[in-house]
């Protein structure tokens, strides 16, 4: 999903608009915002993000006052899948907060955060194959058909290699405009991930449907925001009415 | 019904203060890679706040070694930190962990017992009244979660059977129904919104499942009292049946001429039937129940097939002869 190139956002509002700018910001640490991405940012943001995969180490070898608790492989399998889809929601975040508080460098931050997603889906399905399924691979092939919620799961993980794949700088020239079209996919992930975490719970749905809600809020957001920003022959067809 | 489990000379049976070290000595003797750390952390010590000890007899029909025989698989039991810290007890809250976590809130004294229904003697009685007449017996049994997840458990109880004869069921008593105590301000889950099941919990058993030898009305565990967060101060074990059969803190009990409600077949029937016989063969309708789990066992060796009726098939397939099992799931 890359910036429109087009004019400033409409939805920034006339009130929201800032005092005529008398100096540039103050640079951090002698940095300029550039630098400061590339060596404060970005690192920060990349020990962060490997923290849960610290916390789930730590419980499986009883580190640091952690504890896996009497099911440790469960316990593994759905706080990493549920950590996978958090990176999943973090990642579609970037796009509102950059707009709606004015920060368009985060951008940088997004690809990083799409693959630390990628990388804790993938590590949830290697818990599954490996320690709940211990490598039973019959069983696999019948859950990946026939259990529904296992299928989505699956599907969803499926359509997240592409993008990380093409998640190169090589790759979003090489692709051009159907590097955004691509990408677009991760919509359908997310909401094939809750759909998964949903359809697997056995009762207490709650949870899951909160993160429907957050998920229809950060998609509801970019459809309200490709309305306002739709082309110019569109809105004129409109004002004529035909 | 004659048990053909063999009889296991009173030598042979494993006492309490090997089992409690058994699993340990065995995660040490089997543990390798990443289990090795898992199960040199779990030594198995009965903790400080395990309830007041019982008197029973040991049951040498279900000794850890007739297991062993009985499946072929490593039957060990569960350690007691296992068993009380993992299980579902959604009265508590829908986390494995909950019902330890909340489960001090139940005040389990003084306790009644209801008695209703198709029966000569019926009434209300003291739990202690209750318990009175009966020897208790030690019990170990493999548990089947209908969530594929297994643990072997040293209850202690009483014959269901010899408990209900007390009250002279009458001809029409077809089905036994329980009940479990509802009571929101000791449990936290029954008053979370919106309801998570229909309260209050409820079960039933075909009358000649209650009379079966194998079902067991459970006042114990490890020798000790039944701790609150596995369904003090009285539950049902039925070891051929998903665990969730097993209602906890039962409050009522009623002979009845027609099937009762149960409250996962209530809240969703498709997935939950009256019956809820382990059966490898009959998945449910989101997950197999080819497998299962067994809860502490080394990592990459917890996996293992599920057996037909949990293992007890020569003690209750008799029950469901000509029953199309996947239509009474």
């Amino acid at each position: 999903m890359t910036e429109p190139a087009g004019p400033a956002s409409r939805g920034s509002g006339s009130s929201a608009r800032p005092p005529p700018a008398a100096a540039p910001p103050r640079p951090f640490l002698g940095l300029n915002v550039e630098r400061r991405y590339r060596l404060l940012y970005k690192p920060a943001v990349f020990v962060a993000s490997l923290a849960p995969f610290a916390w789930l180490a730590s419980s499986l070898f009883g580190l640091l006052g952690f504890s896996a608790g009497v099911d440790p492989v469960k316990f593994l399998e759905l706080e990493c899948g549920q950590t996978a889809l958090n990176f999943i929601f973090i990642t579609l975040l970037v796009t509102p907060v950059r707009r709606l508080a004015g920060l368009p460098h985060l951008l940088r931050l997004r690809r990083m955060l799409g693959l630390f997603a990628f990388f804790y889906v993938a590590l949830h399905f290697s818990i599954y194959v490996v320690l709940d399924l211990e490598f039973d691979w019959h069983t696999l092939g019948a859950d990946i058909a026939k259990r529904p919620y296992i299928t989505v799961g699956f599907t969803a993980f499926l359509m997240l290699i592409p993008l990380a794949v093409t998640s190169t700088n090589r790759m979003m020239r090489r692709l051009g405009r159907r590097w955004t079209k691509l990408h677009r996919l991760v919509y359908v992930i997310a909401a094939f991930g809750v759909w998964h975490f949903y359809w697997q719970e056995k009762k207490d749905v709650r949870e899951p449907i909160i993160y429907a809600a957050v998920l229809a809020l950060l998609l509801g957001y970019r459809a309200v925001h490709a309305w306002r920003q739709r082309p110019p022959a569109l809105r004129r067809a409109e004002d004529t009415g035909t | 019904m004659a048990l053909r489990i063999p009889r296991i000379p009173p030598s042979q049976i494993t006492p309490p203060e090997v089992y409690f070290n058994r699993r340990s000595f065995l995660a040490q003797a089997l543990a390798a890679g990443v289990g090795a750390s898992i199960g040199a952390a779990r030594a198995a010590v009965l903790p400080g706040q395990a309830g007041a000890a019982l008197s029973f007899a040991p049951n040498p029909r279900e000794s850890v070694d007739a297991l062993v025989h009985a499946s072929g698989q490593d039957e060990t039991p569960n350690t007691w930190e296992e068993v009380t810290n993992y299980n579902n007890y959604y009265e508590f809250g829908t986390d494995k962990g909950d019902p330890a976590a909340h489960a001090h809130q139940l005040r389990t004294r003084p306790w009644n017992i209801a008695v209703e229904g198709e029966a000569e003697v019926t009434g209300n009685f003291h739990l202690e009244d209750f318990l009175k007449p009966y020897a208790l017996e030690e019990r170990i049994y493999r548990f089947r979660c209908v969530e594929a997840w297994s643990m072997v458990i040293p209850w202690v109880g009483i014959p269901l059977a010899s408990m209900l004869q007390r009250f002279k069921p009458t001809s029409k008593a077809k089905y036994v129904a329980f009940e479990t105590v509802y009571r929101p301000t000791q449990m936290p889950g029954q008053s979370s919104w919106p309801p998570v099941l229909p309260w209050p919990y409820r079960e039933g058993l075909r009358i000649d499942e209650a009379m079966n030898p194998l079902t067991l009305m459970v006042v114990g565990l490890f020798g000790r009292e039944l701790p609150n967060q596995d369904g003090a101060p009285l539950r049902l074990i039925v070891p051929w049946k998903y665990g969730f059969k097993g209602i906890k803190s039962i409050v009522k009990i009623r002979f009845t001429e027609t099937q009762p409600p149960n409250t996962w077949n209530q809240a969703t029937p498709n997935e939950y039937g009256f019956y809820a016989n382990v059966n490898p063969d009959v998945p449910h309708p989101r997950w197999s129940q080819a497998s299962e789990r067994r809860i502490g066992a080394p990592l990459l060796h917890q996996r293992q097939p599920t057996l037909m009726f949990n293992g007890y098939a020569e003690e209750v397939a008799d029950m469901y002869r000509g029953m199309d099992l996947h239509r009474y799931y």
